[in-house]
């Protein structure tokens, strides 16, 4: 069989048995075993790529090069994280009642189906497909913000639905307007949607259209990446959403959202042959940084804060991909890994402390580090990483982003080192009393999967010393495709 | 002048209603007539689309012709309508600016889509190209209908309106996109609105209501 069909299927087949099968004793299993066997899948199609190069399949439809390998197998890994995290936090919500069997059967189905549409879209040559499988990415997760149907989590699923319906109605407009500008140099073919056909006439596109295409694009694939001002359903989909839900959503799915709109700006790149995608995304990427930012020193629930730091670091890679340049765009590369690994550690960590506490108000929770000494020291350690403390990785993407902007672009150094120090202060003076203080919490029927917080963190820590050889010949790779 | 052939006029003819239908859901107070409107804007998208595949013998449009006529006229209202009829949903929809005010944000919205339209359509090659900027106009229209409107149901139904606007500029600019991605557009509305239909029940068990501003509770205080 074939790596790339396998990684493909497996979530796919997976997603329908567990919906068809119902919640079993060992749906949890079946959940972590297709996830693993994506992963090794992944791995292998990322071994094939490596050694022979980019390839096809299924005619040119699907296109797998250096660049979304490394996010598939970025994706199937959090994807197997998650799902052995989900197992004893799905649950301990069970025996609290927060949830039925019914409920669960849905979350695991879904979450399969939300893994093959992101592979999906990782892996499509054509930018029509693309699109559809973004849109059934949010539509496989709405159900899920609302897992709860809490008055509070069915508003945050269907702001969700309705905003990010929105956003990608103005990314189907951008596309139309794409297969136009192309219909025009490639005919009416049926290849003029396909990126590596568009890759090749890239410089006779229409700059008129382009131009107007890629704002269309940025607008909305920059809402699903939850870019300032179009983040609105971001921090309430995060927050009232299970845990898992919210640390793939934030670790997975916004890094899809971008890799959309990286592919459209190499377009928009070539056929414009001047800065302007790369300063729309500076734009928005500086925007969302400070406008994150300042939010993050108002939040009440810890999830919630944690996902307005996921705009924050969006911002970031926004602004890094936007300057452009071999080095930028590998430090946003690295920060995008980085900051999917730590944030998903940091949400099984602090999904584990709520449910503890028995609720995400941070004031309310105290003293982790005396209740469960890992999860303290997780949520602590992923806390200092995604601030961007060395030696973790966060540190060397950050380093080398505020170096590149110092360099080339010294107007947006002090705002990005504004919005770095005002997310330090507001985070760590938020967590640090959570994990040091007291506290009278009990004791939960299923004990928490730590290990998923310790392995992400692990390799963000490696990361930041040691980045192996051929990680990084990868991430050269890719940031030369962006040209 | 030059004649324009009587095709392209039909196309106008067609892309003119859908624009004027777009301005009758913006003042509808009804919350039944205004699935009705939105029907009768798809079968106005049907006709524009099958005078075009005729007219350009292009195999696709026809198909793509009958799945908005199976999705858009007929599956989709019908959908809507027994929603609004389980559901018991009042009558009367409640705008949150007033009727003529959001009239006259809508004339400002159209004028904006035709100047952002202008350069693009006269790069056009095909028999619709005047099309475009009244497409775009459609998906503005549809958005503002969102934004004003209480209910969750119109706010629905505005953001299929604006895939009806999406689809023209779709059809208008180019032949229509290519097969494989209408179909999973359309699987994509498809399974959007069962998924809806789902959420307007789980919506209505926890609020007894429909009304959005139900719905306000989360934001940074």
């Amino acid at each position: 069989m074939d790596f790339f069909v396998l990684t493909l299927a497996i979530p796919l087949v997976a997603g329908i048995l567990l919906s068809v099968l119902g919640e079993r004793a060992w749906a949890p299993h079946l959940n972590v075993f297709a996830s693993a066997a994506t992963l090794l899948s992944a791995a292998g199609l990322t071994a094939e790529i490596v050694s022979h190069g980019s390839r096809f399949a299924f005619g040119e439809q699907f296109f797998i090069d250096s660049m979304n390998v490394f996010f598939v197998t970025l994706t199937a890994f959090v994807g197997l994280t998650t799902s052995i995290f989900s197992d004893p936090y799905m649950k301990n919500d069970r025996s609290h009642g927060k949830l039925t069997p019914a409920r669960l059967r849905l979350y695991k189905s879904m979450y399969q189906l939300f893994m093959c549409t992101m592979l999906i879209a990782l892996t499509t040559n054509n930018l029509g497909i693309l699109w559809v499988a973004m849109e059934a990415a949010t539509l496989t997760t709405v159900l899920l913000v609302s897992l709860y149907r809490t008055p509070a989590s069915l508003e945050a699923a269907w702001k969700y639905f309705i905003l990010c319906g929105v956003g990608i109605a103005q990314a189907l407009f951008g596309t139309i307007l794409l297969y136009f500008a192309a219909e025009r140099v490639l005919g009416e073919t049926g290849t003029a949607l396909l990126w590596t056909h568009l890759v090749d006439v890239k410089g006779q596109l229409d700059p008129t259209i382009m131009a107007l295409a890629f704002i269309f694009l940025l607008v909305g694939y920059g809402t699903k990446v939850g870019l300032a001002p179009m983040h609105n359903w971001l921090p309430d989909a995060h927050a009232e959403g299970p845990t898992p839900v919210s640390a793939v959503l934030s670790g997975l799915l916004l890094n899809v959202a971008l890799y959309a709109i990286l592919r459209c700006k190499v377009l928009a790149d070539g056929a414009l042959a001047s800065d302007f995608a790369g300063n729309l995304m500076m734009g928005f990427g500086l925007f969302s940084l400070l406008a994150a930012a300042f939010f993050l020193g108002r939040q009440k629930d810890v999830k919630r804060m944690f996902a307005y730091s996921s705009i924050e670091h969006m911002g970031i890679i926004t602004f890094a991909f936007g300057m452009g340049g071999p080095v930028a765009s590998f430090a946003g590369f690295l920060h995008m890994t980085m900051h999917s690994l730590v944030k998903s550690a940091i949400f099984f960590a602090v999904g584990h402390a709520a449910q503890k506490c028995g609720t995400q108000i941070m004031e309310d929770i105290r003293g982790l580090k005396r209740i469960n000494p890992l999860i303290g020291w997780g949520l602590m350690l992923g806390t200092l990483a995604i601030l961007g403390m060395p030696p973790f990785g966060i540190f060397a993407s950050e380093f080398m982003i505020l170096t590149h902007a110092m360099k080339f672009h010294p107007w947006a150094t002090p705002f990005l080192l504004l919005g770095l120090g005002v997310a330090f202060a507001a985070i760590f003076a938020k967590v640090h009393p959570m994990v040091f203080g007291e506290s009278e919490a009990k004791r939960l029927p299923h004990a928490p999967a730590i290990t998923p917080v310790f392995v992400h963190l692990g390799l963000a820590l490696m990361m930041g010393l040691w980045i192996p050889p051929y990680l990084t010949r990868w991430f050269h790779e890719a940031a030369r495709m962006l040209g | 002048m030059t004649s324009i052939p009587l095709y392209a006029q039909l196309i106008n003819l067609c892309a003119a209603v859908i624009l004027l239908l777009g301005f009758a859901m913006l003042a509808q107070r009804r919350v039944i007539q205004l699935v009705d409107l939105f029907a009768l804007q798809g079968f106005m998208l049907f006709l524009s689309t099958l005078v075009m595949a005729y007219k350009t013998g292009q195999h696709h449009l026809f198909y793509s012709a009958g799945l908005t006529l199976a999705l858009k006229v007929i599956l989709l209202p019908l959908i809507l309508h027994r929603l609004i009829r389980q559901l018991h949903i009042k009558a009367e929809v409640e705008a949150m600016v007033n009727i003529p005010t959001t009239m006259l944000i809508g004339i400002g919205l159209v004028i904006i889509a035709f100047n952002v339209a202008t350069p693009i359509s006269l790069l056009s090659s095909t028999i619709a190209r005047g099309t475009l900027g009244i497409a775009l106009a459609t998906v503005m229209l549809a958005f503002l209908t969102m934004i004003t409107r209480r209910k969750a149901i119109t706010q629905v139904v505005g953001f299929l309106a604006m895939e009806n606007g999406l689809f023209l500029a779709a059809t208008s600019a180019t032949y229509g996109m290519p097969m494989v991605v209408e179909l999973g557009i359309a699987l994509d509305v498809l399974v959007g609105m069962v998924i809806l239909g789902v959420f307007f029940f789980q919506i209505r068990d926890q609020f007894d209501s429909l009304d959005i501003h139900h719905m306000e509770k989360l934001k940074e205080r």
